[in-house]
């Protein structure tokens, strides 16, 4: 389902805008005013992120992000139904990421019938390998998500396979090593390393972790399906406020 | 990796995709050297010449005679170079390291002690090392930073989450997934994704392989009861090991804070608060609330104040193998201040945790019955702490002097 919207997209444009933003930061109110500004810019997909107390993947700008909404008190059942609203209102798929601890704690099959119920598409749950996550697994195919699964430079052509296997919809490709916000060289060796990539699933690829600008969106064009823009809106928020979401992201393309 | 190191329902590996293949690379060294004879071999010489292996069993004579029950040995890891078992981990590590070829380690801290004992390995063994620690911990923590900084390391303040110790483990993580090609993360205790556990466990073992050689040694027969602090677990994974399979009490000992009925303490296997989760790449009891979102610890010994627990305990919790109890900062500092005067001896606030339940259950115990308690760390090198805990007048007049000199 998600993976047949992101092939029809591809036929309109050479590449789709992932945006990503943790939910209740640096309030719900302004997170759904972010999201009609993304989305009324064009974004094709986003992540939304529930915060977690212990985000390991996350650079500096998610990581603050994740603990100024907690310390706001945002909740996961207010992320659920704030969610609910958002997909009845916007017209894209919207995914969660998010901590396997906060599925955990509420029960995986049930966290992931509501996030059916919700209208999300899928997840993305970066301290979950598929080794530990059977019962996600399950539970994400029965109600039709797509669990998304990561590729990541130092993955073996092995093991992305074996990843692969379990994959949906489509697979993010972490740009380099390191945590999210950083910067990211878009170099030679990136084309390399996402060609083994695509050699290894036939699904969509998205690049993550580091992309920030027109230029960034320009070399992943025909390297990869979809660029992932995390961090960078995150500050642009902070820096300028939600009123330069909408220039920010029509510039890219 | 081999294996997913689960021990009944907790453990695992719970880890960015990015870290995968860094832990393929760590199963397999610590799985090729833990099968081979000549590593162990090297590991005791280098305790037994840089460290003080074997640590002796001190019998308590006067504390025996003061609770007229059990007859009590101190097992005595504070006696370990640095001051703690730390030491035993540390230096097994170290040892990794060197056959892994890696040029730099990294680790998180709380009260500072693992943080000392790595930066202590990394000076010997000529690693670059880089310590995450706190804020608030750094700034309680002084001379434990002190010395950490003169033995060569970087010292990070953590300035995230609540700036504890689960924070530096966090950011020792986001350190480890940018230069994992020369850098080995020496983590601090039996937690964390698989094979932290069940390494660091195999390290400390030193401990109760000695343990139970000495009592058979110096008393032909086994101790009834085993008592050890528990904070991630470490010292108590150690000293419990040597008596898995013999017919002996174990008894874990958390942080009770300020009373468990408080909810500021640190107790995840005594108390009703904690409830299974994973974070910090691994699953076990942590204290969190109902979403997930881990909640703030208290107690007196920053070595105990910690949301997690080792999953092997919290395993042998679970199989009823250990008992676990909780004593609070009111009745540790009372039970160090008794063993001070009465023995002779300094504990660590961590330590005395144990000492504590020992204290309690002791005179229940026929004089026939022998009982062990790991003391994991020297209380001296905590003077700050120990002195704030104590509330001494005098020492507080002493350090308002010095600040004035500082002044002048």
């Amino acid at each position: 389902m998600l993976e047949s919207y992101i092939r029809k997209r591809l036929t309109e444009k050479p590449i789709l805008l992932m945006t990503h933003i943790v939910l209740g930061y640096p309030s719900l109110e302004d997170s759904f005013n972010i999201i009609r500004a993304m989305v009324e810019a064009g974004v094709d997909l986003m992540e939304l992120q529930i915060p977690f107390s212990e985000p390991i993947a996350d650079g500096p700008v998610i990581l603050s992000a994740n603990q100024k909404s907690l310390s706001a008190g945002t909740r996961v059942a207010q992320c659920l139904d704030f969610t609910r609203e958002i997909t009845r209102t916007f017209d894209i798929p919207f995914l969660f990421m998010t901590y396997y601890n906060i599925l955990f704690k509420y029960g995986v099959e049930k966290f992931v019938s509501r996030m059916a119920e919700t209208g999300l598409k899928g997840a993305i749950v970066p301290d979950l390998p598929p080794e530990e996550g059977k019962d996600y697994q399950s539970a994400m195919v029965q109600k039709g998500l797509s669990p998304i699964y990561i590729f990541s430079p130092t993955t073996t052509a092995s093991r992305m396979q074996y990843i692969n296997g379990f994959a949906k919809g489509f697979v993010y490709c972490v740009a380099r090593k390191g945590v999210t916000g950083e910067a990211t060289t878009f170099s030679e060796s990136l084309g390399d390393y996402l060609l083994r990539c695509r050699e290894n699933t036939h699904l969509p690829l998205a690049v993550g972790f580091g992309v920030k600008d027109k230029s960034d969106i320009d070399f992943l064009t025909g390297n990869a399906d979809i660029a992932v823009i995390g961090s960078e809106t995150i500050r642009l928020v902070e820096e300028k406020g939600v009123s330069a979401v909408s220039g920010f992201i029509r510039g890219l393309r | 990796m081999k294996l997913r190191g689960y021990y009944g329902r907790f453990g695992g590996v719970f880890i960015p995709e990015i870290l995968a293949a860094t832990f393929d690379e760590l199963e397999e060294a610590y799985l090729k050297a833990r099968n081979d004879p000549s590593f162990w071999r090297e590991y005791e010489t280098v305790m037994s010449t840089f460290s003080c292996r074997p640590t002796p069993l001190t019998f308590a004579e006067n504390l025996t005679r003061h609770f007229c029950g059990a007859k009590i040995y101190i097992k005595r890891e504070d006696l370990n170079h640095t001051g703690a078992h730390k030491a035993n981990n540390v230096m097994g590590q170290g040892l990794l390291v060197k056959r892994m070829k890696k040029t730099r380690v990294i680790a998180e801290t709380g009260a500072g002690q693992h943080g000392v004992a790595t930066a202590t390995m990394a000076a010997k063994f000529g690693f670059d090392s880089t310590i995450y620690m706190g804020e608030v911990d750094v700034l309680r923590q002084r001379p434990n930073v002190f010395w950490m900084e003169r033995l060569g390391a970087t010292v990070i303040p953590v300035k995230d989450g609540s700036r504890t110790l689960k924070d530096a483990m966090n950011e020792a993580f986001r350190d480890w997934v940018r230069n994992m090609d020369n850098t080995h993360y020496v983590l601090g205790t039996v937690c964390g994704p698989h094979p932290f556990p069940e390494m660091v466990a195999w390290f400390q073992s030193i401990i109760g392989i000695e343990a139970r050689k000495q009592i058979l040694s110096l008393e032909g027969r086994l101790p009834a009861r085993v008592y050890a602090c528990v904070g991630g677990g470490s010292n108590a994974m150690g000293i419990f090991s040597g008596f898995m399979d013999d017919p002996v009490e174990l008894v874990g000992v958390e942080a009770g804070g300020k009373g468990l009925e408080t909810g500021l303490h640190a107790s995840r296997l005594k108390s009703e608060d904690s409830s299974i989760g994973v974070a910090q790449g691994y699953k076990t009891y942590f204290l969190q609330n109902e979403d997930g979102q881990m909640k703030e610890t208290h107690s007196v010994a920053a070595g105990l104040d910690y949301v997690g627990v080792s999953p092997i305990l919290s395993h042998l919790k679970e199989t009823g193998r250990v008992r676990f109890e909780a004593a609070t900062d009111r009745e540790v500092v009372d039970a160090m201040a008794f063993t001070i005067r009465k023995e002779g001896l300094i504990p660590a606030l961590e330590s005395a945790h144990a000492f504590v339940q020992a204290f309690k259950e002791a005179p229940g115990l026929s004089p026939g019955d022998i009982i062990i308690i790991n003391q994991s760390g020297r209380g001296d090198k905590d003077i700050f702490t120990v002195a704030d805990a104590f509330d001494d007048p005098k020492w507080k007049a002493f350090i308002r002097d010095k600040a004035e000199g500082y002044h002048a």
